[in-house]
C-alpha cells in the first residue's frame, strides 16, 4: 500500500515534496464534480451527427427533408452549409489539404461527420439520423502506410500527390565519417499500431451563437493547446475575441486525444448558428472509438552504425506517420514532436533522418500519450538490443556504454535537444540492482534449459516534457521558414490575489484532467508564503475571456509541474514583493529589512516592529490612498512563464523541442506460455528521474497510470481496420483496454535530479511509461522467444499474434 | 411520434419519485438529466465500462443496460447517498487517502462496485479486488491505488464495526 508522511499542521514547513490528498477528491468521489455533460442552458437543444459508413466515398445528394419534418428537430447542418459559413482549418503543412469540421463532398473515413442533427433531445436528434438520405458513391480505399504511397494508389486528396502530407530529410553532425568509422552496420523495420488512449469521458461540447453580439460561447472539455482556439476562431471567420471559450472544471480523461476535438466544436458553433438555438453534442463511445483521434501508426525503418566495442556512432532512419483521412494540428507534429531527445539516452553525434507523413482512409490523429516518444522508443530500444546480440554484449552493458554520462548535463543534442539534467547511468543501475539483474540472467538460463520461455525486457528512455511549439515549424525548410514570423513558446500564466483579510486565492486556468493542478498550487503557495495549504483556495477554469491564456495555454506535454509551477511561484513571490513594499511603507522600514512568518510581517533585527499580514492586505484594499504613491492599487501578482529554452529551430533544423527531460529505466521480465501464447509479468522494476518530486502521492499515480498505457499500447489497443478501411474495433468489446486484472504490481524507484530551468527543480512526468513500456515489453518478448527465432518488429504483442508466431517458427524447416 | 409515456415510481437515495418516462429512456439518462442526479457518470452506453454502475435493490448494475421504466418499484442508490451529513464515508475517505481517483469518471461506478464488493466479502485478498473491480475501466491510475483504496477501507470497515 502507498505510505504517506504525516501530514502536519504546522505552517512554515515545507509542503512541497509531502504525499498531501487531493482537495479535488472531495466534489469527484460525492458525485459533485462537473463535467461537461452535467452543464445544462435555457433553451438548450441537443445534436447527433450522421457519419460516413465509407472509408471513401463520393457524396451527392443529402436529403434531410424527412429529418426536418420530424416533431421536435430543430435543423439540420451539412457538409454544402459547413464549406460555406467556414474555411479548413489551418495547418502546418503546404499544400495543405482542405479539412473542414464535417466531409465536404467527399468522406474520407468510416465516421467522418457527414451532417448534423440539432433537436429537443438527443433521442430524437438520432430518430431524425436514420431519415437523412445521402447518395453514396464508394470509392477504393487504401488503409497500409506503404500502399498509399504506390503510384496506383487512391489518392485521397488533389492537392497531396502519392498521399504525402509532408516530407523532409535532415541530416545532423558528419555521417559519412561515421560511416567510415564504424565496424559493422545493423538495421531494423518497426512497425508501430493505430491507438488512442480512450479518456473513459468522451468528447463533449456546448455551443450558443449570439446573433446580436456576433459572438459565439463554447463549453468544452478540450483539454488544450489554446491553439485550437486560434484554429476554430479562423475557420469560423472571426477574430478570437468572438469566440469565448470555456473549459470546465472537470474533465474525464484526456491523454492527448481531447486535443482533437476542437473541430468538433467548430461544428456545433455552426450549427448553434445555423439553427439558432444553444447545442449540446456529446460523443457516444462508438463515435469515440472511430472517428475522434488516435495517435499515429508509424513505419520505421533504421540502420545504427556502431563500432565493435559496442559505441554507436550514428543513426540513419526513415519514419512514416499516417495522419489518417486528413492532416490536422498539431500534426505533423508526430514526426517532429520527439526530434530533439531522438538519440534518446545516448550519445548518438550523428544522426541521417528522412520523415513522411502520409494520408490513408482512417480516422485522425492526435497526440496521445507519449506523442510518437513510444514509437520512436520501441524501434531505437529494439535497435539497441539487436546491436546487443550482434556483438554478444549484454543488453544492459550496452546501454551503460552509450548513455550519456552525469558530468556532461546540461547535454546538447545532435538534433538540438538541450537535457537540462540527469545521471541515466545511476538511475538504471538502482534498477538493475533491484531487480537482481544479474541472478535474474543466471535463473533465466536455468529456466530456459526446462523449456521455459523467459524474457528480460530493458528499455532506457529521456522522457520529454513541456513542449516548445516551435518544433512543428520543423515540417518546412528553414528558407520556406524564414518567409513566416517565428514561432516558439511554452508559456504558463498564474494569478494569486489576495484578499482584505489576507486569505489567498489562485486563479489558474492550467485545465487538469486528474493530475491534481490545485492541490499542488496550493502546496506550491503555502511554501512560498510560509503558511498552510488549505488557507489557499484555487478556482482552475479555462475561460479565454475571463483568465490570462496563450496559444500554448492548457494540459499537455506534461507542462504543469514544471511550467505551471514555476508559474504559480513567480505569482506568489511578486504578491509577497507587493506585500512588503506595503509593509515596508506602513513601518517605515526598507523592504529588505523584512520578514515574514505565516500571520506577520517584520523587521529581522527588531522583530517588535511588526504589522499583521491582514492589515497590510486591509490597507491595500480599504486605503487605496495610503499605499505607496507609486504603487498600483489591488493586491496580486501573475506569473507568466515562458521557459527561456523554447526557441525556434536554427537554420540547421536544430530545435529544443521540449523544455525539461526527464530518465526512464524499465527492466522487466515475462513469460509467454507456448501454448496460448499469453504473456505473463513475472517482474517489473521502473526507475524514474523527474526531478523534483513535488506530491510523491500523486506523482506515484502518474507513473502506476503511464504503466498501464504502456501495457495497453504493448499487448491491448489497435484501432483496426479491415482492408476497405471498414473498421473493426467500434466498441469496448473489440477495442480492447486493459482492466485491473492485466496490470502487474511495478516496483517504483525514485531518482531525483532536480531541474535548473524550474523554480522547483521538477520535470513533467505524466507520460512516463506509456513512452518507454512498449520498448520493455517487446525487449522481453524478443528476449523470450530468441530461442525459437523469431524476431519483434511489431505491436501489439496479443497472445493471438504471439502463437501465430510460434506455431510458424515450430513448423519452419529450419527449425 | 413519440412514443408515449408511462408512470413510474422510484426510489432513489432514499426519496421517492413519481415521473413519466419514454418506455426507451435509459436508466443512466433518467438519473442524470431526469433527476439532475450528475454524479452516476456515462462512458460508453453499451454496459463494458461499468461507469455507471449503480445499486439496483441492492446489486450492482450497469445503469445503461437499464431502462428507467424497469425501475418501477425499485430502491436504488447512487453515488450521491455515500456521504452523510457532509462527511465522507470509509470508503471515500479511503480512496482520497490512497489517491485511488484521478479525473474521477470512472469513480462513482468504482465506489458503487466496491460497496458491493466489500459487503460481500468484507476482508478480500489483492487479487480478490482486482477481479471485483475488473468490469470498471480507469484509464488514468492504473488500478494499483484503488486497489490501495479498497484494501485500506476493508480495514476501515473492520476496525469500526469492532468499536461498535
Amino acid at each position: 500500500m502507498t505510505t504517506m508522511p504525516p501530514a502536519s499542521k504546522q505552517a512554515g514547513e515545507k509542503w512541497v515534496g509531502r504525499s498531501v490528498p487531493r482537495r479535488e477528491d472531495l466534489r469527484l468521489l460525492t458525485g459533485r464534480g462537473r463535467f461537461i455533460d452535467d452543464f445544462e442552458l435555457p433553451q438548450l437543444k441537443h445534436a447527433a451527427i450522421l457519419r460516413s459508413p465509407y472509408a471513401h466515398a463520393e457524396i451527392g445528394e443529402i436529403d434531410v427533408h424527412a429529418a426536418l419534418e420530424l416533431p421536435g428537430v430543430r435543423g439540420v447542418l451539412t457538409g454544402r452549409e459547413v464549406a460555406a459559413m467556414s474555411r479548413p482549418f489551418a495547418v502546418g503543412v503546404s499544400p495543405a489539404p482542405k479539412y473542414y469540421a464535417s466531409a465536404v463532398e467527399r468522406a474520407r473515413f468510416v465516421g467522418e461527420p457527414v451532417a448534423v442533427v440539432v433537436a429537443d433531445d438527443r433521442y430524437i436528434a438520432e430518430d431524425a439520423l436514420e431519415l437523412i438520405e445521402v447518395d453514396y458513391r464508394p470509392l477504393p480505399a487504401v488503409v497500409d502506410i506503404e500502399a498509399a504511397m504506390a503510384a496506383d494508389a487512391p489518392q485521397l486528396h488533389e492537392e497531396c500527390p502519392n498521399n504525402i502530407y509532408s516530407q523532409r530529410e535532415f541530416v545532423y553532425g558528419d555521417m559519412e565519417s561515421a560511416k567510415k568509422e564504424a565496424d559493422r552496420v545493423v538495421t531494423g523495420r518497426f512497425l508501430f499500431p493505430k491507438y488512442g488512449s480512450t479518456p473513459i469521458e468522451t468528447y463533449g461540447v456546448i455551443a450558443s451563437y449570439d446573433p446580436f453580439a456576433d459572438q459565439y460561447e463554447i463549453w468544452s472539455n478540450y483539454q488544450g493547446p489554446m491553439v485550437g482556439h486560434a484554429l476554430v476562431a479562423q475557420a469560423l471567420g472571426i477574430a478570437e475575441n468572438r469566440l469565448r471559450w470555456i473549459i470546465p472544471t472537470d474533465i474525464g480523461g484526456g491523454f492527448g486525444i481531447k486535443t482533437g476535438l476542437y473541430p468538433y466544436i467548430a461544428l456545433m458553433a455552426m450549427a448553434s448558428k445555423r439553427c439558432g438555438v444553444p447545442v449540446k453534442w456529446i460523443e457516444d463511445r462508438q463515435e469515440h472509438l472511430i472517428a475522434s483521434a488516435t495517435g499515429t501508426d508509424r513505419l520505421t525503418e533504421m540502420e545504427a552504425y556502431v563500432k565493435s566495442d559496442g559505441t554507436i556512432l550514428a543513426l540513419k532512419d526513415r519514419a512514416i506517420d499516417n495522419t489518417g483521412g486528413y492532416i490536422r494540428a498539431p500534426e505533423p507534429g508526430c514526426a517532429y514532436r520527439s526530434i530533439g531527445n531522438h538519440t534518446g539516452a545516448y550519445q548518438i553525434r550523428n544522426l541521417e533522418r528522412e520523415v513522411l507523413v502520409v494520408g490513408t482512409n482512417k480516422c485522425l490523429t492526435a497526440p496521445n500519450r507519449g506523442y510518437t516518444c513510444q514509437h520512436l522508443y520501441f524501434s531505437l530500444e529494439r535497435m539497441m538490443d539487436k546491436v546487443a546480440a550482434e556483438l554478444d554484449i549484454d543488453p544492459a552493458e550496452i546501454r551503460l556504454r552509450n548513455f550519456i554520462a552525469a558530468d556532461q548535463f546540461p547535454y546538447k543534442t545532435a538534433t538540438g535537444g538541450l537535457y537540462d539534467s540527469g545521471d541515466y547511468a545511476a538511475a538504471f543501475r538502482l534498477a538493475l540492482q533491484r531487480f537482481d539483474y544479474d541472478n535474474m540472467r543466471q535463473w533465466q538460463k536455468e529456466a530456459r534449459a526446462e523449456g521455459r520461455l523467459i524474457g528480460i525486457g530493458l528499455a532506457t528512455v529521456v522522457e520529454p516534457s513541456v513542449t516548445n511549439i516551435a518544433y512543428v515549424g520543423l515540417a518546412k525548410s528553414y528558407l520556406e521558414r524564414r518567409k513566416e514570423h517565428p514561432k516558439s513558446g511554452s508559456g504558463e500564466a498564474i494569478m494569486v490575489k489576495m484578499d482584505p483579510l489576507g486569505k489567498v486565492h489562485v486563479i489558474a486556468a492550467t485545465n487538469p484532467q486528474g493530475q491534481g493542478h490545485d492541490t499542488v498550487i496550493s502546496q506550491v503557495v503555502a511554501d512560498q508564503l510560509g503558511i498552510l495549504p488549505d488557507d489557499v483556495t484555487v478556482s482552475n477554469v479555462l475561460d479565454t475571456h475571463q483568465r490570462l491564456t496563450s496559444i500554448t495555454s492548457g494540459s499537455y506535454s506534461s507542462r504543469f509541474s514544471s511550467a505551471g509551477t514555476t508559474a504559480v511561484v513567480l505569482a506568489t513571490q511578486r504578491l509577497k514583493e507587493k506585500l512588503f513594499r506595503i509593509a515596508g511603507h506602513l513601518l517605515d522600514a526598507h523592504v529588505e529589512s523584512l520578514q515574514n512568518d505565516s500571520h506577520k510581517i517584520f523587521v529581522r533585527e527588531q522583530p517588535q516592529r511588526s504589522i499583521e499580514i491582514r492589515h497590510v492586505a486591509g490597507t491595500a484594499h480599504w486605503n487605496q490612498s495610503g499605499l505607496p504613491e507609486d504603487m498600483d492599487v489591488g493586491l496580486y501578482g501573475v506569473g507568466f512563464y515562458n521557459m527561456p529554452t523554447s526557441e525556434p529551430p536554427t537554420e540547421f533544423d536544430q530545435v529544443n523541442s521540449s523544455n525539461t527531460y526527464g530518465f526512464i529505466a524499465e527492466v522487466l521480465m515475462v513469460e509467454i506460455d507456448p501454448e496460448t501464447g499469453a504473456l505473463q509479468f513475472l517482474k517489473w522494476v521502473s526507475a524514474h528521474d523527474a526531478g523534483t518530486v513535488i506530491n510523491p502521492l500523486l506523482f506515484e499515480g502518474q507513473l502506476q497510470g503511464g504503466v498501464a498505457h504502456g501495457i495497453g499500447g504493448a499487448i491491448f489497443e489497435e484501432t483496426a481496420y479491415d482492408e476497405n478501411g471498414q473498421i473493426l474495433t467500434g466498441s469496448f468489446m473489440d477495442y480492447l483496454v486493459p482492466t485491473s486484472m492485466e496490470i502487474p504490481e511495478v516496483d517504483m524507484i525514485h531518482q531525483e535530479t532536480p531541474s535548473p530551468l524550474t523554480a522547483l527543480g521538477s520535470k513533467g512526468t505524466g507520460e512516463a511509461s506509456a513512452m518507454s513500456a512498449p520498448a520493455a515489453i517487446a525487449n522481453a518478448v524478443a528476449d523470450a522467444l530468441r530461442p525459437l527465432g523469431i524476431e519483434v518488429n511489431e505491436l501489439p504483442l496479443s497472445p493471438n499474434r504471439i502463437w501465430h508466431w510460434i506455431k510458424d517458427a515450430q513448423s519452419s524447416p529450419s527449425q | 411520434m413519440r412514443p408515449v409515456g408511462r408512470k413510474i415510481t422510484v426510489t432513489v437515495n432514499g426519496e421517492q419519485y413519481v415521473r413519466e418516462v419514454e418506455p426507451r429512456l435509459l436508466l443512466a439518462d433518467f438519473l442524470r438529466h431526469g433527476l439532475q442526479l450528475f454524479g452516476t457518470h456515462v462512458g460508453c452506453e453499451h454496459g463494458v465500462c461499468g461507469a455507471c454502475t449503480i445499486l439496483f435493490d441492492g446489486v450492482a448494475q450497469r445503469s445503461c443496460l437499464i431502462f428507467a421504466i424497469q425501475a418501477d418499484g425499485a430502491e436504488i442508490l447512487t453515488v450521491e447517498s455515500l456521504a452523510q451529513s457532509g462527511k465522507l464515508n470509509l470508503l471515500q475517505k479511503a480512496f482520497h487517502e490512497h489517491h485511488g481517483l484521478q479525473c474521477g469518471f470512472c469513480t462513482p461506478g468504482m465506489l458503487m462496485t466496491a460497496l458491493e464488493l466489500l459487503r460481500e466479502n468484507p476482508s478480500p485478498s489483492d487479487q480478490e479486488v482486482r477481479a471485483g473491480i475488473s468490469g470498471v475501466l480507469c484509464r488514468c491510475t492504473g488500478y494499483k491505488q484503488i486497489v490501495d483504496s479498497i484494501n485500506a477501507a476493508a480495514l476501515a470497515i473492520a476496525g469500526a464495526e469492532a468499536a461498535e
